[in-house]
C-alpha cells in the first residue's frame, strides 16, 4: 500500500514539473462556501535559477498569477464533495472564468482539501549511515525505515514531511547530506486523509479534463501563505476559519507538525442565524457578513436591523433585529468552533513550543471582534492573518479568505521536501540482486 | 353599472377584473433584495469547446487557415466558371489598354534627324506609321533595326521625346570615295560600306575613285595612297585594285604607277620624293614600276624612246 502511494505521488510530482515545463498551471481551492481558481505563468525571472535559499520576493517572483475566478461553491459540504455533479460543474465554472482572464488552456491543477478528516501522525526512523558522508540514498532509506502506523483502510497519505534529522547526537539538522556521521534518524510527519474524500475531489477534477499535479491539506497551505517566518520558525498555529470547517496546523522551525480540521465553520453561524431568525439562508450570510460581530456594546442595542425575508408576509418580512440579538446568535457558535480548536490544540500539545502565537485566518476571521474573543480562548497572542501578497493577484482576491489559495500557489512554486521526493532503496534491490548474482557466476566459474 | 343594466339578458358575464391598485402591495428594502450573483455553471460542452479555443496551435488553425481555406474555395469555384475567366481576361485587356491609350503615353509624330532629304523620306514612307499611337505598341528596337538596315545609315538613335514625339536620330555614312564597279559609280565609306549609286562621276568630282576587284575593302589603304599623293592631286584619276592585291596609281597622261603589295605607301612617297626632285612624272613616262622596292623602273612612252635613242645616238657621235 505505501509503494502504490509512493508511485502515485512520485506520479503527481512528474505531473508538476511536466506542468512547470508548460509554464502554466492552475490552483484550486474547492471549499465549502467558494471555489477560487488561479492560473500561474512560471516564467518569472528566477523560473531556472539554481534554488539557493530564499530567492527574491519570499521565492514568488518565479510566477505570476494571470487569471483568478471565484464561484459559489456547489455541492461540498465540511469542505468534503458532497454532490459529484454540482461540485463537478461548480469547478468548471471557476476554471473555464479564471482560464478565460488568463487567455491560456490550463492542464494541470493542484488543489486542496479543507477536510477529510487529516490526522497527524510523528514518525521516526534510524539506520547506519553506509560510507563517510550522507548522501540522497541514506535519507531515502532513513524514510523508508520509519515505522508507519497502522492508519486504518481507506485512509491515504497527504503529507510526508521529514521535520528533522538528528546525525550521531546532534539533532536539528535540516539538511545533513554531505555530513559526516554514522547513524542517521529522522522524524516524519504524516498526514492522512479519508480516502473517499479524496477520490471523489479527484474525479471531479478529471471530469474537467484537469490532470491534477498536486495536492495539499489546506490547513497547512494557509499555515504557509498566512504566517510570517519567524512565527513559522518559534512554533504557532495558523486556524483557518472556512466555511464548513475549520483547518488548524501548527508549524515549528518551519515545518508543520501537526494539522487537524473542526468540522464546523462560517457556513454553521450562518445556519445559526438563519434558524434563529427565521430567514433564508441568503438573508442570513447577508445579515451576517455586513452587520455580524462576536462582542456586544450598548451601541449595538439601539442598531436595528432589517432582516427581510421572501415569504410574501408583509409583518414577516419587514421585521428587525437588534444588532446585540445578531450577536447573542452568532458568538455561541463562533465559541464553540474556537473551543473545539483549543481541544485540538491542547491534544497536540501546543502549550509546549516556545512560543504559542495564533494566526487566524479564512473568510471566517473576518467577523468583527474575532481577535478579542479568540484571544480569551486561545490565549494572548493571536492575531488576524491575511495572505502574502503575490505577483498579479487581483485585489478582491487578497482577503484572508484567499490565504489557502495563495497557500497553494506558493505550494506550487517550492514544494515542502516529501518522503516520495527520495528515491527508496527497496528500487536499487534488483541492481544489487544482479550485482550479486555476477559476482556468483565469477566465484563459481 | 349602466353597463350591467345595458346587458342584455342571457348575455354571460363578464369576469372579474381586479383593480392592480387594490392588490396588497408589499414593500421591500431593496438592500435585502436578494443579489444571489448568478454564475451559472458552463456546460460540458461549452467548457471543451472553450478550451479547444485556447488551445494556440488551434486557435491559429481557426484564426487563419479558415479564412484562407475559404478564399482558396472561393477563388477556385469562381475560377472553374470559363465565362468567369473569359471576363476576367477582358477585363484586364480594358484596363491595361486604358491604361496605355492616356495622353501621357500617346506619340502624335514623328522627327528624323541627321539625315538628307532622300533619306528621310525613305525613311518616313518605309516606317508606315499612322500617329497618334500609343508609346506601349511602338517596338522601339524593331524600329532602330529597319533603319540601320538602310546601307546609308551607320548608326541610329530612336526613343520617344517627353513631347510626345517619335525621335529618329541618324548618323549617316559619310561617302568617302567612288568605286567604279561593272559600270556603276558606287559611294563608299571610309569603313568600305557603300551608301548609294551615283549616276555620273561629275556629281561628286571631289571624291576620289577607286576600282578593281576588292578595291571596297582595302578603301583605308587607298584613302592613306590618296593622301601620299596629294602633291600631285590634280593628275590623279584613280587607283586600280590589281588582283586583289596591290594598287595601281592612274595619272593622267595614262601614266601608271605600280605599287607594291607591302607598304605601298612608302613606296609612293618615294615616287612622290623623285618628282619633286625631278620633276619625274612631268616626263614622258608611261609606267612607274615601284613592285621591288629594290629596283624601281620607268617605261618610257614610244616617242620618248626614240628620241633618247637618237640623242644618246648623237653624244656618241659627238664624244667620239
Amino acid at each position: 500500500m505505501m509503494r502504490d502511494l509512493y508511485e502515485s505521488q512520485r506520479a503527481m510530482r512528474n505531473m508538476r514539473k511536466a506542468a512547470m515545463q508548460r509554464g502554466v498551471v492552475a490552483i484550486l481551492d474547492v471549499g465549502t462556501s467558494k471555489i477560487a481558481c488561479l492560473v500561474l505563468r512560471f516564467d518569472g525571472p528566477e523560473k531556472f535559477r539554481e534554488q539557493d535559499g530564499v530567492g527574491s520576493l519570499a521565492g514568488q517572483s518565479s510566477f505570476r498569477v494571470i487569471g483568478a475566478a471565484t464561484t459559489r461553491s456547489r455541492g461540498v459540504k465540511f469542505g468534503e464533495v458532497d454532490a459529484m455533479q454540482e461540485t463537478e460543474r461548480a469547478i468548471r465554472t471557476a476554471v473555464q472564468a479564471a482560464q478565460k482572464m488568463a487567455q491560456v488552456r490550463v492542464d494541470h491543477v493542484i488543489a486542496c482539501v479543507s477536510g477529510a478528516r487529516p490526522r497527524s501522525y510523528g514518525l521516526d526512523g534510524e539506520v547506519n549511515v553506509e560510507g563517510a558522508v550522507v548522501g540522497d540514498g541514506d535519507i531515502g532509506r532513513v524514510l523508508a525505515a520509519c515505522d508507519v502506523p497502522d492508519y486504518g483502510a481507506g485512509r491515504e497519505v497527504l503529507h510526508a514531511q521529514p521535520v528533522n534529522f538528528t546525525l550521531d547526537h546532534r539533532s536539528g539538522l535540516a539538511d545533513p547530506r554531505g555530513q559526516t556521521g554514522n547513524k542517521l534518524s529522522t522524524d516524519l510527519h504524516l498526514l492522512t486523509v479519508d480516502a473517499p474524500a479524496i477520490e471523489n475531489l479527484l474525479y471531479c477534477i478529471k471530469r474537467c479534463d484537469l490532470d491534477l499535479a498536486g495536492i495539499a491539506s489546506s490547513a497547512y497551505v494557509s499555515g504557509i501563505s498566512s504566517m510570517v517566518e519567524d512565527e513559522q520558525e518559534l512554533g504557532a498555529a495558523c486556524i483557518d476559519m472556512g466555511g464548513g470547517s475549520t483547518g488548524i496546523s501548527v508549524f515549528i522551525r518551519k515545518h508543520m507538525i501537526y494539522a487537524d480540521s473542526v468540522r464546523m465553520g462560517g457556513d454553521h453561524v450562518t445556519s445559526d442565524i438563519s434558524m434563529g431568525l427565521q430567514i433564508p439562508l441568503a438573508n442570513a450570510e447577508r445579515i451576517k457578513t455586513f452587520y455580524g460581530g462576536v462582542v456586544a456594546t450598548g451601541m449595538d442595542d439601539r442598531e436595528t436591523i432589517e432582516i427581510g425575508g421572501t415569504s410574501g408576509d408583509w409583518e414577516k418580512d419587514r421585521r428587525t433585529v437588534s444588532r446585540s440579538e445578531l450577536i447573542g446568535i452568532m458568538r455561541p457558535r463562533v465559541e464553540e468552533v474556537l473551543e473545539e480548536v483549543r481541544k485540538r490544540l491542547d491534544a497536540a500539545g501546543f502549550e509546549h513550543l516556545p512560543s504559542q502565537q495564533i494566526v487566524l485566518t479564512g473568510g471566517g476571521s473576518q467577523i468583527p471582534g474575532l481577535d478579542g474573543l479568540a484571544s480569551k480562548i486561545l490565549g494572548q497572542q493571536v492575531r488576524l492573518g491575511r495572505p502574502l501578497r503575490v505577483q498579479g493577484l487581483p485585489q478582491a482576491a487578497t482577503g484572508p479568505a484567499f490565504s489557502a489559495a495563495v497557500g497553494l500557489t506558493l505550494f506550487a512554486a517550492n514544494p515542502q521536501d516529501e518522503w516520495w521526493d527520495f528515491e527508496v532503496p527497496t528500487a536499487r534491490y534488483p541492481a544489487r540482486s544482479l550485482r550479486r548474482a555476477v559476482k556468483w557466476f565469477k566465484d563459481n566459474w | 353599472m349602466l353597463a350591467l343594466i345595458r346587458r342584455r339578458r342571457g348575455a354571460p358575464e363578464p369576469a372579474i377584473r381586479r383593480d392592480p391598485a387594490h392588490e396588497l402591495k408589499i414593500r421591500r428594502d431593496p438592500a435585502l433584495e436578494l443579489k444571489i450573483r448568478r454564475d451559472p455553471a458552463p456546460t460540458r460542452w461549452s467548457y471543451k469547446y472553450q478550451r479547444l479555443m485556447l488551445t494556440p496551435l488551434f486557435r491559429a488553425s481557426v484564426r487563419i487557415g479558415l479564412p484562407v481555406l475559404l478564399i482558396i474555395f472561393i477563388a477556385t469555384a469562381w475560377f472553374t466558371n470559363d465565362a468567369n475567366r473569359a471576363m476576367l481576361d477582358r477585363k484586364i485587356s480594358e484596363w491595361t489598354e486604358a491604361f496605355q491609350h492616356r495622353p501621357a503615353f500617346m506619340v502624335a509624330g514623328m522627327e528624323v534627324t541627321g539625315a538628307d532629304s532622300d533619306l528621310t523620306a525613305a525613311i518616313l514612307s518605309d516606317l508606315q506609321l499612322t500617329f497618334p499611337v500609343s508609346s506601349f505598341d511602338l517596338d522601339l528596337d524593331a524600329i532602330r533595326t529597319s533603319v540601320v538596315a538602310y546601307a546609308a545609315v551607320k548608326d541610329a538613335t530612336v526613343g520617344v521625346q517627353p513631347g510626345g514625339t517619335l525621335s529618329i536620330g541618324v548618323t549617316q555614312r559619310e561617302p568617302v570615295a567612288i568605286w567604279r564597279y561593272q559600270d556603276d559609280l558606287w559611294l563608299i565609306d571610309a569603313e568600305g560600306m557603300t551608301t548609294s549609286l551615283l549616276t555620273a562621276r561629275a556629281d561628286r568630282a571631289d571624291l576620289p575613285l577607286i576600282a578593281g576587284d576588292g578595291a571596297k575593302d582595302a578603301i583605308v589603304e587607298a584613302l592613306a595612297l590618296f593622301r601620299a599623293a596629294d602633291p600631285i592631286r590634280d593628275r590623279v584619276r584613280g587607283l586600280v585594285r590589281m588582283s586583289e592585291r596591290r594598287w595601281d596609281l592612274i595619272l593622267d597622261r595614262d601614266q601608271r604607277i605600280l605599287l607594291p603589295p607591302d607598304n605601298p605607301e612608302a613606296a609612293l612617297e618615294r615616287v612622290m620624293a623623285l618628282h619633286a626632285a625631278q620633276d619625274m612624272l612631268d616626263r614622258d613616262i608611261i609606267t612607274v614600276d615601284m613592285r621591288l622596292g629594290l629596283r624601281p623602273t620607268i617605261r618610257l612612252s614610244g616617242p620618248a624612246v626614240a628620241i633618247l635613242r637618237n640623242t644618246s645616238a648623237i653624244q656618241a657621235e659627238a664624244g667620239q
